[in-house]
C-alpha cells in the first residue's frame, strides 16, 4: 500500500494512470451494486413485469369474452323484443277481431231480446184486451138486461130468450162500435 | 476548490484550470486511499442501491411512486440497450446492464451535483474497473459458448470472405476485439467526463475571476459570458453524462451479445 502510494505520488499528475486503490474501490462498489441491484432486485421487477403482462393480457381476454357475451345477450334481447312486438301485434289483431265478433253477437242478441219483449208485450196486451172485452161483455149484458128489465118492467126470466136478446144487442153495439171506430 | 485557493494565493494573471482539478488529497489525513472520488464512488453505490431498493424491493403490479421511475429506467435499459443486442437473452443480462447503466450514470451525475461537483468517472481507474469486469465476462462467455478455438476463429476469420482478406482482417479483428475494444470502452467514458469537468471548471472560473476576483469594466462582459456558458455547458454536460452511461451499457451489451453468438 505504501509502495503503491509512493508510486502514485510519482504519477499523480498523469490522469491516464489508474490509482490502484480507486480500482479496488471501483470494483468493490460495482460489486455491491451488481449484487443488490442485479442479483436481488432485478429478478423481482422482472417477475412483477411478467405478472403485469399476464394480468393485462388476461384482462383483455376477459374483457373480450365479456363483450362477446354482452353482444350475444343484446342480440337475444333484441330477438325477444321483436318477437314480443310481433306477438303483441298478433294479439291486438285477434282481440280486435274478437271484439268485433262479440259486438255483432251482442247486437244480434239484443235485437232478438227486443223482438221477444215486443212480441211478449203484444201478446200480453192482446190477452188483456180479450179478457177485458170478455168481462166487459158479461158486465154490459147484465147491466143492459137489468136496465132493460127495469125499463120494460117485465122480467125476462126465460134463459134462452134472455141470451138471444143480449146477443142481438151486443152485435148491434159492436157494429156501431166498428162504425164509430 | 483547489483552484480557488490557488487563485486566492495572489496571482494577478488568469490561469485556466488544469490537471490540478483532478488531484484530491485524502479527506482524513493519513488515510491515503480515502479521497474525494473514492468517497463519491461509495456514495454513488449507496445512492444506486437505495434508489433501486425503494423502487424494486417490493414491486407492485400497479406501480406507485418511486417504482414508476425505477421502471422507466428499467424499460429504457431493456428496450434501448439489452434487447437490440441480446434479443431473447436480454432478460438474463438485465441485472448486469441495469447495474452498469445506473452506476456509470450516477458516477457521472456527481459532476454537476452542487457542492460535490466531481464526476467519478473522470478518474480513469473507475471506468477501467468496469471495463475490466465486462472484458473478463466477454472472454469467459465467448470461450464458454463458442469454444476456445471457435471463439477466436469466429472473431478473426469470419466465414464468407475471399482468402487474402483474412491476412489483413485476422490481426485487425484480434487487436480490435482483444485490446482496442476494452481500452476504448474505458477511455471513452473517462475522456468525456474528464473533458467535461475541465470545461465546466474553466467557464465557471472565467465567471468567478472576471466578476469577483478582478472585476474590471472590460472584463465584466467576459465574466457574464463565463457564467452563461457555465449554465449552458452544465445542461449539455448532463446530456453527455446520460449519453455516456447509455453508451457504456450499450457497448457492454454488444460485447456480451457477440460472445454469446458469433457476430458474423
Amino acid at each position: 500500500m505504501i509502495q503503491a502510494a509512493s508510486l502514485l505520488a510519482a504519477e499523480e499528475n498523469n490522469p491516464l494512470f489508474p490509482h490502484p486503490y480507486e480500482l479496488v474501490v471501483g470494483i468493490f462498489s460495482f460489486a455491491v451494486v451488481l449484487l443488490v441491484v442485479g442479483k436481488i432486485l432485478t429478478p423481482r421487477i422482472q417477475k412483477t413485469l411478467a405478472e403485469r403482462t399476464e394480468a393485462i393480457e388476461g384482462g383483455i381476454r376477459k374483457a373480450q369474452d365479456a363483450q362477446a357475451e354482452a353482444q350475444a345477450l343484446l342480440k337475444q334481447y333484441k330477438d325477444q323484443l321483436a318477437e314480443a312486438r310481433h306477438e303483441a301485434a298478433r294479439l291486438r289483431e285477434e282481440a280486435r277481431e274478437q271484439g268485433a265478433q262479440i259486438k255483432a253477437e251482442l247486437r244480434e242478441e239484443a235485437q232478438a231480446e227486443a223482438r221477444r219483449l215486443v212480441a211478449a208485450a203484444h201478446a200480453q196486451i192482446e190477452a188483456d184486451r180479450q179478457q177485458a172485452f170478455g168481462q166487459l161483455r158479461t158486465e154490459i149484458g147484465r147491466l143492459s138486461i137489468e136496465l132493460a128489465g127495469r125499463i120494460v118492467g117485465e122480467s125476462l126470466e126465460d134463459e134462452v130468450r134472455q141470451r138471444r136478446v143480449v146477443d142481438r144487442f151486443l152485435e148491434e153495439l159492436e157494429s156501431t162500435g166498428a162504425a164509430v171506430r | 476548490m483547489s483552484t480557488l485557493t490557488l487563485l486566492a494565493s495572489g496571482e494577478d494573471k488568469f490561469t485556466p484550470p488544469g490537471l490540478e482539478l483532478f488531484e484530491s488529497p485524502p479527506i482524513i489525513p493519513g488515510v491515503d486511499w480515502f479521497t474525494k472520488p473514492v468517497l463519491l464512488a461509495l456514495l454513488s453505490t449507496l445512492i444506486v442501491v437505495a434508489f433501486c431498493w425503494s423502487a424494486f424491493a417490493k414491486p407492485k403490479l400497479v406501480p406507485r411512486g418511486v417504482q414508476n421511475i425505477g421502471e422507466m429506467g428499467y424499460m429504457f435499459v431493456r428496450d434501448q440497450v439489452a434487447r437490440p443486442f441480446l434479443g431473447k437473452d436480454a432478460d438474463r443480462w438485465m441485472g448486469l446492464l441495469l447495474s452498469l447503466f445506473l452506476m456509470v450514470w450516477v458516477w457521472n451525475v456527481m459532476g454537476v451535483v452542487p457542492v460535490l461537483q466531481f464526476p467519478v468517472a473522470s478518474h480513469i481507474a473507475f471506468p477501467i474497473a468496469l471495463a475490466i469486469i465486462v472484458y473478463l465476462l466477454k472472454l469467459y462467455l465467448g470461450i464458454k459458448h463458442q469454444g476456445p478455438i471457435g471463439y477466436f476463429k469466429n472473431m478473426m476469420f469470419p466465414p464468407g470472405l475471399p482468402k487474402p482478406i483474412y491476412l489483413l482482417l485476422g490481426p485487425i479483428e484480434f487487436l480490435s476485439t482483444m485490446i482496442i475494444a476494452p481500452f476504448t470502452h474505458a477511455v471513452r467514458l473517462f475522456a468525456n467526463m474528464f473533458a467535461g469537468h475541465i470545461i465546466l471548471a474553466f467557464f465557471s472560473l472565467v465567471g468567478f475571476w472576471f466578476l469577483f476576483e478582478k472585476l474590471t469594466p472590460l472584463g465584466a462582459p467576459l465574466g457574464v459570458i463565463g457564467v452563461v456558458m457555465t449554465i449552458a455547458m452544465t445542461g449539455f454536460e448532463m446530456f453527455i453524462q446520460f449519453l455516456q452511461a447509455f453508451l457504456f451499457a450499450m457497448l457492454a451489451a454488444m460485447y456480451i451479445g457477440n460472445s454469446l453468438h458469433s457476430s458474423h
